[in-house]
C-alpha cells in the first residue's frame, strides 16, 4: 500500500514538471545556494561513516542525510 | 562475533545513503573525486578502525560510476562481552559499486553492496530515481533497496538463518529562497528473519544463583517495520557561512519511538580552510519486550536486553576542519583537501544497569558510555 502511495505521489509530482511554473528564485540568484558549504552532505564518505556509528548505537534508522536528490539550484 | 557490537539490522541504511548521495545541485552528476579515509571509533571497551576508499569517475556527459572499499577492524571488550562472553577481535569488509545516470531532468542510481565477516554476510541492491520539478527548484527522489543477509554463529556449524530487508524512501529537496534549502525525507524499512543477536543474553531473577540472576538467550520477533521522517534546513548567512538544522521522528513495530535534532554551523576561513561545528541530541524509549532484569526464566515470548533497544538519550558534539590544496602546476588534479572530523558521543541509559559493578541485584548503577569518533581523510578532485 505504501509503495502505491509513494508511486502515485511521484507520478503527480512528475506530471507537474511539464507545467510552466515561474521559478521564484531565478538562476542568477542561486550563487549562494551553489556554494559547496550549502551541501547537505559535503563529504559523503565521512557522513556515511557517522551514520553507520549512530545506527550501531541507536534503534532508529532511515531518512538519513545523503538520501534524495538535488536542490534544483544549478 | 562482531554481531555484538555492529548493529546488523541497520546496515541496509548505510548502504542506501551511500548509493543515493546525489549532489546538492540538480540535474548534475556527482563530482569526480576520490577519498581515502581512516576511521576510528573508541568507546565503551570497543575499538573499531579501518580504511575506506571511494573512487568516482564520470564517463561522458551522463554516466558516473563509483566504487567503495571499506573495512571495520573490531576489538571488543564491551559491557555485554565482559559480563556474558569473552573479548574478541574481528574484521568486516564491505565492497560497493554504483552507477548514476542523468537523463534530462532525471537522475537514476543503481547500486550493489556486499558485506562479509566470519558470522554474517549481507548483499544489497539499491535503485533510486529522481526528477527536477517546478523550474528546477524542487527535486523528488524515490528509492528502493532490497537486502538478503545470512546469519551464522561462530563455534556452531549447525546454526544458520536468514534476513530479508526491503526499504522504500521518498525525498523532497526544495529551494525556498536564494539563501535557504529545505529537505524532507521519509523511509520505511521492513525486515523479516532472524533479527536478534545469536550471542547476546538477557538476565532474569534466579534465587538459586549466587549473583541472584542468571542468563538465557534473547528472542526477538522475526519481523520489524519502521518509519522515519526527517526535515532539514540549510541557510546561507549574509556573510560566507552556513547554518543547518535537522529533526527526525522515528517509530517501529517493536514499540520504539525516537527523536533526534541537530544544529550545525559551517564557516570557511579564506579560500583554504573550512570549519564545521555541530551538536546532536537523540532520545528513544525502550522496545516493548526489553527488560534489564526479567522476573523469571522465559517470562514472556520475546526477550531483549540489548542496550540499543533500551530507553536512553545521547549527545554528540562534532568538530571538523578541512584544508584545501591547489597548485596551478597540477596536471591530473583540479584540487585536493585534507580533512579531519571528530565527534564526542555520550550515552545516558535510563534502564540498562552496569552489572560489572557489585551491587544488590537490580540496584546496580545505570550504565553510561562515552566514545570518540574520528575520521581523517584525503579527498582529491579531478
Amino acid at each position: 500500500m505504501q509503495v502505491i502511495t509513494l508511486s502515485a505521489t511521484l507520478l503527480v509530482l512528475t506530471s507537474l514538471a511539464g507545467c510552466a511554473v515561474e521559478p521564484w528564485v531565478k538562476p542568477y540568484e542561486r550563487a549562494k545556494l551553489a556554494d559547496p558549504i550549502m551541501s547537505f552532505s559535503r563529504n559523503p564518505v565521512a557522513d556515511s561513516y557517522l551514520n553507520h556509528v549512530y545506527q550501531a548505537r541507536e534503534a532508529a534508522r532511515g531518512a538519513e542525510v545523503g538520501q534524495g536528490g538535488g536542490c534544483g539550484c544549478n | 562475533m562482531a554481531v555484538t557490537e555492529i548493529e546488523k539490522t541497520n546496515r541496509l541504511l548505510l548502504i542506501g545513503s551511500f548509493a543515493v548521495a546525489l549532489p546538492v545541485l540538480a540535474a548534475q552528476l556527482p563530482e569526480e573525486r576520490a577519498d581515502a579515509m581512516y576511521h576510528l571509533y573508541d568507546g565503551g571497551g570497543v575499538t573499531v578502525s579501518g580504511p575506506s576508499i571511494l573512487v568516482r569517475k564520470q564517463f561522458g556527459e551522463s554516466l558516473s560510476a563509483s566504487a567503495n572499499y571499506y573495512v571495520d577492524a573490531i576489538s571488543s571488550a564491551s559491557i555485554d562481552v565482559v559480563t556474558t562472553a569473552s573479548p574478541y577481535t574481528e574484521n568486516r569488509t564491505e565492497i560497493s559499486a554504483s552507477v548514476d545516470y542523468l537523463y534530462g531532468d532525471s537522475q537514476m542510481n543503481l547500486g550493489y553492496t556486499s558485506s562479509e565477516e566470519s558470522d554474517y554476510s549481507a548483499d544489497t541492491v539499491h535503485f533510486s530515481i529522481g526528477q527536477d520539478l517546478l523550474g528546477d527548484l524542487t527535486n523528488v527522489t524515490l528509492g528502493y533497496s532490497r537486502g538478503s543477509d545470512e546469519v551464522r554463529r561462530n563455534g556452531d556449524a549447525d546454526f544458520s538463518d536468514e534476513v530479508t530487508r526491503n526499504s522504500f524512501s521518498l525525498a523532497l529537496n526544495q529551494v525556498v529562497t536564494a539563501n535557504t534549502l529545505f529537505a524532507l525525507s521519509w523511509e520505511t524499512i521492513a525486515d523479516e528473519g532472524f533479527l536478534n543477536n545469536p550471542y547476546r543474553s538477557v538476565r532474569y531473577l534466579d534465587a538459586s544463583s549466587p549473583t541472584g540472576y542468571s542468563f538465557e538467550s534473547e528472542v526477538y520477533p522475526r519481523t520489524r517495520t519502521s518509519n522515519a521522517l526527517s526535515a532539514r534546513l540549510r541557510y546561507h548567512l549574509p556573510y560566507r557561512a552556513a547554518l543547518s538544522g535537522e529533526y527526525r521522528y522515528f517509530s517501529d513495530t517493536w514499540g520504539i519511538t525516537a527523536h533526534n535534532t541537530e544544529l550545525g554551523y559551517t564557516h570557511p576561513l579564506g579560500d583554504k580552510w573550512t570549519f564545521d561545528l555541530s551538536y546532536r541530541y537523540y532520545t528513544q524509549n525502550a522496545a516493548d519486550f526489553y527488560s534489564d532484569l526479567f522476573p523469571r526464566i522465559q517470562a514472556q515470548n520475546y526477550l531483549a536486553r540489548d542496550k540499543e533497544l533500551s530507553s536512553f538519550s545521547s549527545h554528540s558534539l562534532g568538530f571538523g576542519m578541512s584544508y584545501k590544496l591547489h597548485r596551478e602546476s597540477w596536471k591530473l588534479l583540479d584540487s585536493a583537501s585534507l580533512n579531519l572530523a571528530y565527534n564526542y558521543l555520550y550515552f545516558n541509559y535510563r534502564d540498562f544497569r552496569d552489572i560489572s559493578q557489585s551491587e544488590a541485584v537490580g540496584q546496580e548503577p545505570l550504565y553510561e558510555l562515552s566514545a570518540n569518533v574520528m575520521r581523517l581523510y584525503l579527498s582529491v578532485y579531478y
